[in-house]
């Protein structure tokens, strides 16, 4: 009950904001709750399946795997495999951050590290259904193709950027990191 | 769609526990998991922005970021994109309720991608990774990659509305 609480303070506390609403502006309070009761329901319906996929490549696709097939090839593949690896793990991007980072350390490319962080923001697949099933199918292909094509984009710039002028500072604090 | 969704899972799923029993009860355990943490803040929002399409009027919305707010809206909504951190099962509902109340696909289209690819709030845990370079370099031209897309989401939803 306690654990309850805490987790569920926050919709609580707007939940007393809605009573507190009934009382003084019934209206507005019947208007809030019927756009709250109808998104709840669109979205109970969906989500289910789409958490289960998330648990199901978070099990099957373990990290260390993920780490060896983005490791040290570079190139169209290794590029493709990115953009690919991306759109599969789950997790919010700070989880990403430290995967990326030791990937970048064990060689591979600024450009292929780009297009992984970029494509695991926002190319994953569980939240590109949500997507469709929102804004649906043109919104989401559209963004979806964009974002692609501007990853690879970013990628290979900053790369250029990097190599031509080259972040000093930082590359002096990662030589004392271990291998 | 959503026969597909299920119907895919489903297959996936029986898959999964013909290979490996434990993996997939595990696999259904973090599915769970991530539930349960999306949940308060996955309400919090709904309520939020329910009570707040309520309050503001069909106008308001209009002028703030409606169709017509122009490229003015797209930077407003770009920079809030860009300031929050809220996952994409929450977001798109959010802007499915947006757009009902009156907010255009230009805005709606670079609040979502700011969303996604620009973090300020994770930019000290991104330099530290990457470098200072890196991290402001990628959040700078993701911020201006929304414009981007705001165009041509706009351009898009133009020609088949």
């Amino acid at each position: 009950m306690k654990k309850f609480l805490k987790q569920f303070k926050l919709p609580l506390g707007v939940a007393l904001v809605y009573i507190l609403l009934f009382v003084f502006s019934p209206d507005i309070a019947r208007r809030s709750s019927e756009v709250t009761w109808e998104y709840f329901l669109e979205m109970a319906f969906i989500l289910p399946p789409v958490f289960i996929l998330m648990g199901l490549m978070e099990v099957w696709l373990p990290k260390d795997k993920i780490q060896k097939w983005l490791g040290n090839d570079s190139g169209l593949r290794g590029g493709f495999f990115s953009l690919a690896l991306g759109t599969l793990p789950t997790g919010p991007v700070y989880v990403a951050f430290p995967l990326a980072a030791s990937l970048l350390h064990k060689g591979a490319s600024i450009t292929n590290v780009v297009i992984f962080l970029g494509s695991w923001a926002a190319l994953k697949i569980p939240q590109l259904m949500v997507e469709i099933k929102f804004l649906g199918l043109p919104f989401a292909l559209t963004r979806f193709a964009l974002t692609t094509i501007a990853l690879i984009i970013m990628g290979l710039f900053m790369k250029a950027m990097l190599t031509r002028f080259p972040d000093k500072e930082w590359l002096k604090s990662r030589e004392n990191l271990p291998d | 769609m959503n026969i597909v969704l299920y119907g895919g899972t489903a297959i996936l799923l029986a898959l999964s526990f013909q290979k490996d029993r434990g993996k997939s009860m595990k696999a259904l355990k973090k599915a769970w998991k991530a539930f349960e943490n999306i949940l308060p803040q996955f309400l919090v929002v709904i309520l939020m922005v329910s009570l707040l399409l309520s309050l503001l009027d069909h106008d308001m919305i209009l002028r703030i970021i409606g169709a017509e707010s122009g490229w003015l809206g797209v930077l407003l909504a770009s920079l809030v994109g860009s300031v929050t951190l809220i996952p994409g099962f929450v977001a798109f509902p959010t802007a499915a309720l947006l757009l009902q109340g009156g907010a255009g696909y230009m805005q709606i289209a670079a609040f979502i991608s700011s969303l996604m690819m620009v973090g300020i709030v994770t930019l000290p845990v991104e330099m530290r990774y990457f470098g200072k370079r890196l991290a402001i370099m990628r959040n700078v031209l993701a911020f201006f990659f929304s414009f981007v897309v705001a165009s041509v989401i706009g351009f898009v939803m133009e020609v088949l509305i």
